[in-house]
């Protein structure tokens, strides 16, 4: 068993047993039902909006090196500059030496999801930056050392009065139980931050190849404070997240915000081209993408599952999964928590270490019908289980599957055998059976019945 | 060793030999007679101009955003003026603007024109940041500021109150005539941000109850002339 998956296996089952958690989550959870009903019956067809996102998306993945050179020939001519990374470690030198060149102390981050996966914060930190969080969630995640619970609400398992305490100890401030002053304290605590870091650090939605423009979505307007206050604004984004038209954003925008979070548009949906222009009277004067691989390639040379590159990470299929609302977001110990997560992980991260992660879904499909580009979210959790069975076979499968096309071939075997079973299955509750154990833990086997359903078959059609 | 960049293009176009198919489309391919409004099946924009009007007074209402409506540039100077008073605001920055600068004249308390000399400090100390925008997205109540025509990046972010001063005419239908009309006013010198503002700043991050005024500002006030 992989160390991902013991930890996996022991956090679900104490967190499904945590009633009182289960309950919060639901209840936090509540209002976003609500509304994202409220903003989708705007729309005049749903499903057409989700036909012209699935298409957009598909078509700049499936051409991905064409659009990606016009994005980068677009952006430089903006006066960007752009750099490669194959993988976290290259991203973080990048990023460490920019910081490096630019003699720079404080660092600025708002919400970037790219940098939680290559452990950004970490890397600049080991090396004397001082690095803060900006988003309101991110920041007290900060605070409590702990990842992301949820990639787009990160702190929504924690409840106000553990953030008033966090908030006492870290900065001093004087408890209370109200959510709007425990926003004000951390907006007085970060405004002096952005006003005094040499660089910011942001993540982003959507590469504009038409452009050459970058996209970032958010609420609070840190990102904005970001991307405008200190001398140096880095963004980092994974490479599939190219789209070909400016105009795509007239459908991706509205959407990511109405199936995430229950919004018309979030509160800031800012375009970025280049460092600040001759003529404009602020911004910063050096503007660096580095974009990422880091195994998406892998995920993109699966013509199967290419669409889980189309995700705009808006947290939907979350929302809606049985799984995460019981097990919880850390459970999963990824930096992409729920459905998508379960789907990606195994290609980013490797299938042996994390198949676990794709029986981590009752398949109900909640989440691919809640999903804005419509990937095959639970079918490709499926793939992943196929695909870890032939890449490394267990005993049991392969003793399983021998064996049962051996007695299925047989009639008289089979009828045997079910005799057999049916005599021995209140012995069989009894023992400790190897690959039941999860299972049998919390139910009863059933009892068996005195005749065979063929017995009963030839019985009734005499 | 080859470069990241080349290494990175050849694994994509590796990767890229295999063709994915086209996703599954649900809606009818042939949706019948075609509209006159671009994208039919997202949400209202409005058809005609009033119509425009009504579904971004809405739109900006559930936004907590307010609208003040007046009919010349006199009668917002008054509306500005009164606001200003109402609110006790002792410092607000501007953007340089025809529009705005009788506006600026117009209000008693200490005033900046905040695109001659950048000060972030005394920008941060300011209650209230005046701005024009590039235009104004009926079917989302989306405001499009830019830091070209607006007054830079930090003047609609950093004060606690952000105003914008803007014509009725500014008003488009929806989000792709914004873009639009961003591309046929900038060509391929696009300003260096371009921000939609949908409604004062805000945050659910904690057990995702709404708080207004997270980072950016807490009130966000359009004055639309005419
Ligand atoms: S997979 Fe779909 S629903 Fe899930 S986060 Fe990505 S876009 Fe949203």
């Amino acid at each position: 068993m992989s160390d991902s998956k013991a930890i996996f296996l022991k956090d679900a089952t104490v967190n499904a047993a945590d009633g009182d958690q289960r309950a919060f989550i639901r209840k936090a959870l509540g209002g976003y039902y609500v509304n994202r009903d409220l903003q989708k019956a705007r729309y005049r067809d749903w499903e057409r909006a989700r036909d012209a996102a699935s298409l957009a998306k598909w078509s700049a993945v499936n051409d991905l090196a064409n659009v990606l050179e016009k994005f980068v020939a677009n952006f430089e001519r903006n006066g960007g500059v752009v750099h490669w990374a194959r993988d976290g470690a290259e991203a973080r030198a990048i990023i460490l030496k920019i910081a490096e060149d630019a003699n720079a102390k404080a660092i600025v981050k708002s919400k970037c999801m790219t940098s939680e996966e290559i452990h950004l914060n970490d890397a600049l930190e080991k090396a004397g930056y001082g690095v803060v969080e900006s988003d309101l969630g991110e920041f007290i995640q900060q605070l409590r050392g702990e990842a992301p619970y949820h990639f787009v609400f990160p702190c929504m398992h924690v409840k106000r009065e553990a953030i008033s305490e966090l908030f006492a100890k870290h900065l001093g401030t004087a408890p209370t139980d109200s959510p709007e002053e425990l926003t004000m304290i951390a907006r007085r605590h970060l405004r002096q931050l952005y006003v005094d870091a040499d660089i910011g650090i942001t993540g982003a939605n959507f590469l504009v190849a038409e452009t050459g423009q970058i996209s970032i979505t958010e609420n609070e307007g840190n990102a904005r404070l970001t991307a405008a206050l200190p001398r140096i604004h880095i963004a980092l984004s994974g490479i599939e997240k190219v789209v070909n038209h400016l105009d795509d954003l007239s459908v991706l925008l509205p959407m990511l915000a109405t199936a995430g979070a229950g919004q018309p548009m979030t509160c800031y949906n800012t375009l970025y081209s280049g460092p600040r222009k001759k003529g404009e009277c602020d911004g910063p004067e050096e503007f660096h993408l580095v974009l990422l691989d880091n195994a998406r390639t892998r995920l993109l040379a699966d013509p199967e599952q290419r669409d889980a590159l189309h995700c705009i990470r808006c947290g939907a299929c979350l929302n809606v999964c049985p799984i995460f609302k019981n097990i919880g977001g850390l459970a999963y110990g990824t930096t992409y928590q729920g459905p998508i997560g379960s789907v990606i992980t195994p290609h980013l991260r490797g299938l042996k270490q994390w198949n676990h992660l794709s029986g981590a879904s009752s398949l109900c499909g909640a989440c691919t019908d809640a999903c804005p580009v419509r990937i095959d979210l639970h079918h490709h959790l499926l793939h992943n289980r196929r695909n870890a069975a032939k890449e490394s076979p267990t005993l049991f499968d392969q003793l399983f599957h021998h064996g049962f096309n051996f007695v299925i071939k047989r009639p008289w075997l089979f009828a045997t055998g079910g005799r057999i079973f049916r005599a021995t299955l209140p012995l069989l509750q009894k023992l400790p059976l190897p690959y039941m154990g999860a299972w049998m833990k919390t139910r009863d086997l059933p009892k068996a019945p005195a005749r065979s359903f063929r017995d009963e078959w030839k019985q009734q059609n005499v | 060793m080859s470069d990241a960049r080349s290494d990175i293009f050849a694994r994509i176009r590796e990767a890229l030999k295999v063709k994915a198919p086209k996703p599954h489309l649900k809606a009818d391919a042939n949706p019948g007679k075609t509209s006159a409004v671009a994208k039919p099946w997202l949400p209202d924009g409005g058809e005609t101009a009033d119509a425009s009007l009504t579904i971004l007074s809405e739109q900006l209402a559930k936004l907590k955003a307010v609208l003040i409506r007046v009919p010349d540039h006199a009668a917002a100077v008054k509306a500005v003026a009164e606001l200003s008073a109402a609110k006790n605001w002792k410092k607000v920055a501007y953007h340089g603007h025809e529009l705005l600068r009788p506006v600026a004249a117009g209000l008693a308390c200490e005033t900046w024109e905040a695109d001659a000399s950048f000060d972030k400090q005394r920008l941060e100390g300011c209650d209230a940041g005046i701005t024009t925008c590039e235009s104004i997205v009926a079917q989302l109540g989306a405001i499009l500021v830019s830091s070209a025509t607006s007054g830079g990046r930090a003047l609609s972010i950093l004060p606690h109150v952000h105003v914008v001063v803007a014509e009725a005419s500014q008003v488009v239908p929806d989000l792709g005539s914004a873009l639009a009309l961003a591309k046929a006013r900038h060509g391929d010198r696009m300003p260096s941000m371009l921000s939609f503002i949908t409604g004062p700043s805000r945050t659910g991050d904690i057990e995702r109850i709404l708080v207004l005024g997270a980072h950016g500002p807490k009130e966000l006030y359009l004055i639309l002339v005419g």
